[in-house]
């Protein structure tokens, strides 16, 4: 058996979500192998080879597949796929945005989001914004996977695959790549951070956010999210948004202010170890999910603790 | 030019769901249902699409069981303008709902099918990326902007560090982000409005597709429950639990 991995990174760096993925394929079994598709990705493939467990690392550079957009990777990945049994991609918006343009070519259903492996064809995965479980059977012959990365551990260093070419689909295709506003911070990325502080609706305004969140956030070397809610006024960049729709995150540490505790926040964060809310409706429902619950205002409530660390 | 918006009708956002004691489904007996939140926001950009004059025609879809039908006039209540459903009992993967789509694509020839990023019920956003490749066509998933010039759709998308901008032949995919508009409430003449507008009925098989599931449920649980925590009184106690329970 084999499993071939997508690697998710910016050229310069891979991302975490890889290492966790290589974790679930291990749990699936077999040979792994990882599939570096960029430009001027070299660092990438050389990082991708130490990973632990790994056989190969498939390295593949065009223009197409600098940005990684959906159909150069696809037609990239598909052929490679007679030699697999199973491909798995990190659940990031590179795996959910390129992975069931392969499963939709190769005729299989994509397991999306999965928290856990039970057998070469049984999976779990969380349905309804995380209420219910959901364990299926898969009678595709190959199976494409998506991963949660909350859900598996990163796969640890140590290893030396070699790196083998292969070639970039010539194109031309349909779409092209215009621009990106990439925030750059010396954040810890928040899908990955030990510590998360989020902010909610109950901020108010972008200069309250940017007043209380982040001195708590860079105190406690924590990164930044926030509700929806807070991202659709403007308080906060979209990246940032925690939940069924946003991004999945499981630190050691996460602490929720002014925020309400909607189903689709929850989904995104109640997996962390400690939670701790701060709320002034000691009715909330993010206090059924807390640990620690500080029915408090925030804006007495947030300096204080700031100050107190 | 012509918009194809596929809808789904799910269980309401709001509605908090409740696995069954046998454990081969949650229960969706006597719950409210609605529209898939972010087909609402697709139906949504379509017609402001239409209103802008960037658009003639508006054709929503959604492939479910009869009452999907209420799904589709809502959709035509905000100003599409003509249905199809595609009539099954069956619970339909999105690989099948990609299969089906195409058939209608091939049939109506739209410049752009705009979906949901997902759906809120089997979490599995795939659809819209299955559909393009199914057709050949290029995507702009989680799209927050959608710009139209010159038969090219500059689609601005979500991505995991910020924001992301594509340039795509059409015809192409677009699929929904929160951020890409707030869908309006249909007015009351509108409403009845809907009531007259025509809703062709089709089944799978009128598209060749088998629906036939590919994952069969093995069974549905309950996520593990937390356990219930503590309210501290003031700010210095609880620094002092964290501390004692090294998280600090
Ligand atoms: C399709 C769909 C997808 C969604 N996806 C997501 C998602 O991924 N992530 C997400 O977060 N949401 C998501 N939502 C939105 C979700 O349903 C809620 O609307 C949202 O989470 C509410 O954000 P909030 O808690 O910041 O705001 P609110 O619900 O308005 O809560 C504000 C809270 O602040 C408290 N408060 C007010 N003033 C103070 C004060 N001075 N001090 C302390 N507390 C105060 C209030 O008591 C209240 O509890 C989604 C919704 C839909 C329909
Ligand atoms: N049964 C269906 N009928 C119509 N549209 C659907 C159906 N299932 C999925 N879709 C469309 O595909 C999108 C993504 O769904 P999914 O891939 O299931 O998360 C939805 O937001 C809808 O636009």
């Amino acid at each position: 058996m084999a499993v071939l991995v997508i690697a998710d990174h910016d050229n310069e760096s891979l991302f975490d979500a890889t290492h966790k993925t290589v974790t679930a394929a291990k749990a699936f079994g077999g040979d792994i192998d990882v599939l570096v598709a960029g430009k001027g990705s070299g660092a990438v493939a050389e990082a991708a080879s130490k990973i632990d467990g790994v056989r190969k690392v498939l390295h593949a550079e065009g223009d197409a597949l600098e940005k990684q957009l959906a159909e150069a990777m696809e037609a990239l990945i598909v052929p490679l796929a007679d030699g697999y049994d199973a491909i798995f991609a990190p659940a990031t918006t590179m795996g959910k945005n390129c992975m069931p343009r392969v499963a939709a070519k190769l005729d299989v259903m994509q397991l999306s989001d999965i928290t856990g492996i039970e057998g070469t064809d049984t999976f779990e995965r969380p349905i309804y914004a995380g209420n219910a479980i959901m364990t299926v059977k898969s009678s595709d012959a190959k199976k494409v996977v998506t991963v949660r990365g909350t859900s598996f551990d990163a796969a640890g260093e140590g290893g030396s695959a070699s790196v083998e070419s292969v070639d970039a689909p010539a194109g031309p295709f349909k779409s092209a790549f215009v621009e990106e506003k990439i925030v750059q911070s010396d954040r810890p990325e928040l899908t990955s951070a030990k510590r998360v502080v989020s902010g909610g609706r109950a901020l108010g305004s972008k200069e309250e956010f940017d007043r209380l969140i982040v001195p708590l956030a860079d105190k406690l070397g924590a990164a930044v999210g926030a509700s929806r809610a807070a991202v659709d006024a403007g308080y906060a960049p979209n990246d940032y948004q925690v939940g069924q729709t946003g991004k999945i995150v499981a630190p050691e540490l996460y602490i929720a202010v002014g925020i309400s505790g909607a189903i689709q926040h929850l989904a995104g964060m109640k997996d962390s170890k400690i939670i701790v809310a701060i709320n002034k409706d000691e009715e909330a429902p993010i206090f059924q999910v807390a640990d620690y619950g500080l029915v408090a205002d925030l804006f007495n409530a947030v300096p204080e603790l700031t100050e107190a660390l | 030019m012509k918009v194809l918006v596929p809808v789904k009708r799910v269980i309401d956002y709001n509605v908090k769901v409740r696995v069954k004691s046998d454990q081969t489904g949650v229960d969706l007996a006597n719950v409210k249902m609605s529209m898939n939140p972010f087909d609402e926001i697709a139906v949504e950009e379509a017609v402001r699409l239409k209103e802008k004059g960037a658009a003639e025609e508006i054709i929503v879809v959604s492939v479910g069981p009869q009452q999907a039908q209420e799904t589709l006039r809502t959709a035509l209540a905000m100003g599409a303008d003509r249905g199809i459903l595609v009539k099954t009992d069956d619970a339909v993967e999105p690989l099948a709902v990609a299969k089906i789509l195409k058939g209608i694509v091939g049939e109506e020839s739209p410049d752009l099918v705009i979906l949901g990023k997902q759906a809120i019920d089997d979490d599995s956003n795939q659809t819209g990326q299955m559909l393009a490749a199914l057709l050949d066509w290029p995507q702009g998933t989680f799209a927050s902007e959608v710009v139209l010039e010159d038969g090219k759709a500059n689609v601005t998308r979500e991505i995991d560090g910020g924001l992301q901008t594509l340039s795509l032949q059409t015809p192409a995919i677009v699929t929904t982000d929160l951020r890409l508009n707030e869908p309006r409430y249909a007015s009351l003449p509108n409403i009845m409005k809907a009531k007259k507008k025509p809703i062709d009925e089709k089944a799978p098989g009128d598209y060749g597709v088998e629906t036939a599931a590919r994952l069969s449920v093995v069974k549905v649980t309950e996520p593990p429950e937390r356990e219930a925590g503590e309210t501290v009184e003031d700010v210095s106690t609880l620094v002092s639990k964290l501390k004692a329970e090294g998280a600090l």
